[in-house]
């Protein structure tokens, strides 16, 4: 089971509702998909890690064999390359590696090199099985990582996946292969509009979904409204909770502190289980 | 300084390069337009012959990229033959493009075109120092 968790912006508590997931699951593997800025392994601490490196394709160019056509610049929709004093310059962090100029080259003048852009990191913290994706800063595109985070799933344990923010590429690719969604919403005017957000482009993927509340109070509540207006089912309301709050911004994973947390997870998990596999 | 001053500096330089012309991003084909404030995103380009005092526009074809704009929009200046470019901002993928071509980056005085041209053949303007990160969450 593919857990795919999502949100519109970052801050809205969606590594929380992540973390405490996987946390308050038998088994559990946890994927940072946030490689711009994963964070979930402050949380998890995990150890043994080991590291394998993420590598791309990246053109490079022999010169002697260019003769200039520009063909490779008018075909690079990223417009990673440019043609300056006689030579095609290669703009490696722009380039997203789909090899279309090396292929289309009619003087084969482009070759292929391997370039690192990131890497995955994986360990155990306990009862979860670790894996972070680290991009490297400057790089234009964290799918590569992504996707081999997530071509590595088997599908006996759960998987909780913890999303970039937003609703670019990545998370696209994130979400590909998930079962489930959750869009986690803060209970603001802005956690609805974020909310919104990320209901868009869960809708384009045709997945089964269903919204957590966080930082949840009796006061109006605009993301409860939305939901309600688009019938999302709500599995879970957390707490505006000071306590919560302070173990949280100490990377402390509440589940694994406080008996009441641990219930609250324990059910939100059953309750996706439910909507999968009913 | 005055006029004559001023035209003695032309000469200069026109003694030093034979062909001057230099680019502005600005918002519109005329010379009353204003310099544009992006230099990737930019709808038009003038490219302005300071020998002749003619002017060109060139439409910017990377105004609508997804990503890498800039660099597109320098491969315009650099295909267009232009020594220099007087800008308000500069990524640094176009920078890096210019530069390779020793294409002249300058700072924009204001954004007033016919201030910069003369500010330009007066040769008060200064070199655009900052140049801004390029590439942050800007793609799909
Ligand atoms: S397509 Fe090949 S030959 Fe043509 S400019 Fe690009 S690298 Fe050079
Ligand atoms: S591999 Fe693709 S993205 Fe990279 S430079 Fe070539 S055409 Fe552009």
């Amino acid at each position: 089971m593919k857990i795919a968790v999502l949100s519109g912006k970052g801050g809205a508590g969606k590594t929380l509702v992540a973390v405490n997931m996987a946390a308050a699951s038998k088994n559990a593997v946890y994927i940072d998909c946030d490689v711009e800025e994963p964070n979930g392994h402050l949380f998890f601490k995990p150890e043994g890690l080991y590291t394998q490196n993420v590598v791309v394709k990246t053109p490079e160019l022999n010169p002697s064999k260019c003769n200039g056509c520009r063909k490779c610049i008018d075909f690079c929709r990223f417009n990673a390359l440019a043609y300056i004093g006689e030579k095609i310059k290669v703009f490696d962090e722009v380039c997203h590696s789909c090899g279309g100029c090396i292929l289309l080259c009619p003087q084969k003048a482009m070759l292929e090199r391997d370039r690192v852009i990131g890497r995955i990191e994986t360990g155990i913290s306990h009862n979860v099985k670790v894996i972070t994706g680290i991009l490297n800063t400057g790089e234009a595109s964290g799918v590569p990582i992504i996707r081999r985070m997530l071509d590595s799933i088997s599908e006996e344990d759960t998987f909780i996946i913890d999303c970039p923010p937003g609703s670019a590429c990545v998370v696209m690719e994130s979400i590909k292969d998930a079962d489930f969604c959750i869009l986690v919403a803060e209970s603001t005017i802005f956690g609805a509009h974020n909310l919104a957000m990320v209901y868009e482009l869960v809708g384009l993927f045709d997945k089964p979904f269903a919204a957590v509340l966080n930082k949840y109070t009796d006061d109006d509540n605009p993301s409860e409204l939305f939901c309600s207006k688009k019938h999302i089912p709500v599995l879970a309301k957390i707490p505006f909770d000071k306590e919560l709050g302070e173990l949280n911004s100490n990377a402390i994973i509440a589940v694994r502190e406080k008996r009441e947390y641990k219930l609250l997870f324990e059910e939100l998990l059953a309750k996706v289980y439910q909507e999968v596999r009913p | 300084m005055g006029l004559i001053e001023a035209m003695s500096v032309v000469k200069i330089y026109k003694g030093r390069i034979e062909e001057m012309k230099i680019a502005i991003p600005v918002e519109d084909k005329a010379m009353e337009s204003r310099v544009c404030i992006s230099f990737g995103r930019t709808p038009f380009f003038l490219i302005y012959d300071t020998e002749t005092n003619s002017s060109v526009f060139l439409e910017n074809s990377a105004a609508g990229s997804q990503g890498g704009a800039g660099i597109k929009a320098a491969q315009i200046i650099v295909d267009s033959g232009a020594n220099a470019i007087i800008t308000p901002r500069c990524g640094e993928n176009a920078a890096a493009v210019l530069k390779a071509a020793n294409i002249k980056l300058y700072k924009t005085v204001n954004d007033i075109i016919a201030d910069n041209i003369k500010a330009f053949n007066e040769g008060t303007l200064s070199l655009l120092n900052e140049i801004h990160a390029g590439f942050h969450g800007g793609h799909l």
